[in-house]
């Protein structure tokens, strides 16, 4: 098979893609926020623990925590108070859909 | 093979030769400056919005972060540490062009190159960073600076790798003069960590030196864990003056190695390290879009210019009321300007928009601090506002694990935030 009967299906199959990326709405910006520190995609970087394909209730009911100055923390604390609790779920969700490395 | 392998293993090479998805651009989107805002920007586009052809106009091949300037200062990093290249996201899709932005005509949605070439857009993210200003403080101008190093717009590095040099060369037992600027200015604890990281290098190298801080107002961000820090880890080192004891410098004499104060104290020092007041960059400020105090006053929902619907401005150029300019907010406000133009271009309303910010900062080699802030727009969209009981500063106290963690992390958000615009 020729190389530009192979493209065919390739772009075919990306402009698949963009459609599902254009009919899924994008991550949450909210989540943008966490790459700041949790590193690309949150899956952790330099001492900072990774978000990223870990279970969404234990990762909602930690920020919960930090949010209401039950668990001890750094920064967590200062940073989950800003956030409603539907936006706390919402990044839960999407932190825990992105497959840990 | 069968045909879905096939398929896949043409879809990755086509992936892997981005210029050929700009045959389904739907838009397109010119970024204008390359630094936290403008790589921010250009790097969210290409993950979130692939279908968006992206133009990054940036004057140089490479860039050097204000973040961590100190710490090559202390001699815990070197240049090359904090320097980074655009082959990434060119590489991911990202038309860079190294060329410097000459003027911008916002209703003929056209950019004029220095180079010669002119650049259309459906929408634009101005990401223009500050100028410094030149004469503010009598007798330094950018001559004076090549003396007495600002060392607070990087550019190549030279800056502070010149004010480096001079902190080498000078002889223990000599007094590092730092004049720092009133509100609103580039990255506000900046100059006190500036301070910080300059003892820890005099306490290691030169300890009999002393920084004198001359400061044009009273109070400063994170100022108690600052004071507690410089007590604590470099004891009658540092220092600072504030405006109501004469600290605002008004003039500076290259020649003699004098700062000159408000009510005429003249100080004679061996190293000079002047923080100028500052405005928004000339091609903000040449296109309209700043106020009078020379910021670019933006919507607080999509970041469009007031002056300018339609063209974005985020980092360091403009005033969004409370924010502080930093380059974390640069890269939270990017993200929010870059998917408002985004949903603007497909006639949909902005998202709504969480700002959010986390600055660290080093008073030690392992002792770090933090300020965190979350921003919302009020409910008439008109202004930002800090979501009450929310963010603040790191406690205060005898709590050195908290300290050491925060060094870490800040070494983490350096890693991670340079990897998200840069990677």
């Amino acid at each position: 098979m020729s190389l530009r009967l192979l493209a065919l299906p390739a772009i075919l199959l990306l402009a698949g893609a963009a459609t599902a990326q254009e009919a899924q709405s994008p991550a949450p910006l909210a989540a943008q926020g966490c790459l700041g520190c949790h590193g690309q995609s949150g899956h952790g970087a330099g001492g900072i623990p990774g978000i990223a394909g870990r279970e969404a209730r234990e990762l909602q009911a930690q920020m919960m925590a930090f949010r209401a100055n039950e668990r001890p923390a750094t920064i967590m604390g200062r940073i989950a108070r800003g956030y409603t609790e539907a936006e706390i779920a919402a990044l839960a969700q999407h932190f825990a859909q992105i497959p840990a490395r | 093979m069968n045909a879905t392998r096939r398929a896949l293993l043409a879809a990755s090479a086509l992936l892997a030769a981005p210029v050929s998805l700009r045959a389904q651009s739907q838009g397109r989107i010119l970024v204008i400056g390359g630094g936290f805002g403008g790589a921010s920007a250009a790097s969210f586009l290409r993950r979130e919005h692939p279908e968006i052809e992206v133009t990054l106009v940036e004057p140089r091949q490479r860039f050097v972060t204000c973040p961590y300037g100190n710490l090559v200062l202390a001699g815990l990093r070197q240049i090359g540490d904090i320097t980074h290249s655009y082959d990434r996201l060119r590489a991911r899709g990202v038309r860079v062009i190294h060329d410097r932005a000459a003027g911008i005509d916002a209703a003929a949605r056209r950019v004029r190159l220095a180079g010669g070439e002119t650049l259309s857009f459906d929408r634009m993210i101005l990401s223009p960073g500050i100028a410094l200003r030149w004469n503010a403080i009598e007798g330094y101008d950018e001559a004076a600076s090549e003396a007495m190093p600002h060392a607070w717009v990087p550019g190549d590095g030279t800056q502070t790798l010149l004010l480096r040099r001079q902190l080498e060369a000078m002889p223990d037992g000599g007094v590092v003069g730092i004049a720092i600027p009133a509100n609103p200015f580039r990255c506000p604890p900046g100059p006190y960590e500036r301070i910080s990281m300059i003892a820890s290098y005099l306490k290691r190298h030169k300890p009999r030196s002393k920084i004198l801080a001359l400061d044009a107002k009273d109070a400063f961000s994170k100022q108690g864990l600052f004071q507690d820090g410089w007590n604590a880890l470099y004891p009658g080192l540092v220092e600072w003056v504030p405006a109501n004891r004469d600290g605002r410098v008004v003039r500076v004499d290259v020649r003699e190695k004098v700062l000159e104060t408000e009510f005429g104290t003249r100080h004679k020092v061996d190293v000079a390290n002047i923080i100028p007041p500052q405005s928004a960059a000339a091609i903000a400020r040449e296109a309209g879009l700043a106020n009078d105090a020379g910021w670019v006053p933006v919507n607080p929902v999509t970041f469009e210019a007031q002056a300018a619907p339609g063209v974005h401005v985020v980092g360091d150029a403009n005033i969004p009321g409370p924010m502080p300019k930093s380059g974390f907010i640069a890269n939270s406000t990017a993200k929010q300007a870059a998917a408002s133009a985004v949903a603007a271009m497909r006639g949909r309303e902005a998202p709504r928009p969480v700002y959010f910010n986390t600055c660290y900062s080093h008073v030690g080699d392992e002792y770090g601090i933090s300020v965190v802030n979350v921003y919302r727009p009020n409910a008439e969209g008109t202004a930002l506002v800090e979501v009450p009981n929310s963010g603040g500063v790191s406690p205060r106290g005898d709590l050195p694990e908290q300290r050491r963690l925060e060094a870490i992390y800040a070494d983490a958000w350096y890693e991670s935030i340079t990897r998200d615009m840069f990677a």
